[in-house]
């Protein structure tokens, strides 16, 4: 019996940088079970990733496409080319977010006005941009899912104002909820246990974090890849319909600790 | 069994897309073996999970040449 319910469905996944990104663990397990996967990149260098990974999936229907999120051209060409060659998108993982390493580096309270607004537009407000791109195809309704990290709600060192893009981006994910309920569109977020990605690399006393995982969460264990893109495929699934505006935490139970 | 150059020059080649001739000890990974930033943080961390330690972001800045990885790495075997 299917119960995804995900096979030859069209899913646009964003973000996969290269074969560790979350992104490309929800990826993998769309195509394992049947779905169509159109890829977003921004930069030459992830679409050069993403031919290579894709290699072994040549009897899959793929497609990559550029999509840079700061810029509502590139967004809007994005989703038109998408719709154009698919027709129906069904669902999408946003999996982008960025800042300055400076930002992430300094003090909180030196956090430059500029990189404030560069985090917030990158990490929170591309969803709302996308969303609103997609919407003119997401014709049957669907769902989508975006990747949140628990600084977005507790101070985590380093984390800084990626953590309070974090956390407009939860809230974003409720607001469009509720907009987008009507339509049958479903909007939620995972909050992803610390994860070895390139990104995750960037964050100052990431190897701290890791260590604290294996030590405080109840499953005694770092979260992968796999984890959250199983879960990622749960929520753009059938068995997630009553699901919306929701953060689902996939951290070994890290959050629930004092 | 490899020896660390071997493993290590296996993850260059496969990393970088370079010849294993180019893969010299005093090549650098950014002015020899056209690495950008991001190939070097992808490339420290595949050494990690290769020779399975943890490669703090102090150590790896200093790491610039193929020796110095080879140099690092033998050091923290031992």
């Amino acid at each position: 019996m299917d119960v995804l319910k995900l096979k030859d469905k069209n899913i646009v996944v964003m973000g996969v940088a290269n074969e560790r990104s979350i992104a490309w663990g929800a990826a993998k397990k769309l195509l394992e079970v049947g779905a169509n996967v159109i890829f977003t990149y921004r930069k030459d260098r992830s679409k050069a990733k993403l031919e290579k990974i894709l290699e072994d999936y040549q009897d899959h229907k793929t497609a990559i496409i550029q999509c840079d999120v700061n810029s509502d051209e590139s967004i809007q060409n994005a989703f038109k080319q998408i719709g154009e060659q698919f027709g129906v998108i069904h669902g999408i993982v946003h999996s982008v977010a960025f800042a300055h390493a400076e930002d992430l580096k300094n003090r909180f309270v030196e956090t430059s006005r500029e990189g404030y607004a560069f985090a917030q537009d990158t990490s929170a407000y591309s969803l709302i941009a996308v969303a609103n791109a997609a919407r003119p195809y997401m014709t049957e309704g669907g769902s989508i899912v975006t990747m949140s990290y628990l600084g977005a709600e507790r101070v985590l060192e380093g984390y800084n104002v990626m953590g309070v893009a974090k956390a407009a981006l939860e809230a974003s994910v409720r607001y469009l909820a509720a907009d987008l309920g009507k339509e049958g569109i479903r909007v939620n977020a995972i909050s992803a246990g610390a994860i070895r990605t390139l990104a995750a690399k960037g964050v100052p006393s990431f190897n701290e974090a890791l260590h604290r995982y294996e030590e405080v969460s109840p499953l005694k264990r770092n979260t992968n890849k796999e984890e959250v893109g199983d879960m990622t495929v749960v929520m753009l699934s059938e068995l997630s319909r009553g699901v919306t505006g929701e953060t689902i935490y996939v951290d070994s139970g890290y959050h629930i600790m004092g | 069994m490899s020896t660390v150059l071997e493993r290590v020059t296996k993850v260059i080649v496969d990393r970088l897309g370079v010849d294993e001739s180019e893969v010299k000890e005093e090549a650098s990974f950014r002015e020899d073996l056209g690495a950008d930033s991001l190939d070097v943080v992808e490339l420290v961390m595949e050494l990690e999970d290769e020779f399975d330690m943890e490669i703090s972001d102090e150590d790896a800045e200093k790491i610039v040449t193929v020796g110095d990885a080879i140099k690092y790495i033998e050091s923290k075997l031992n």
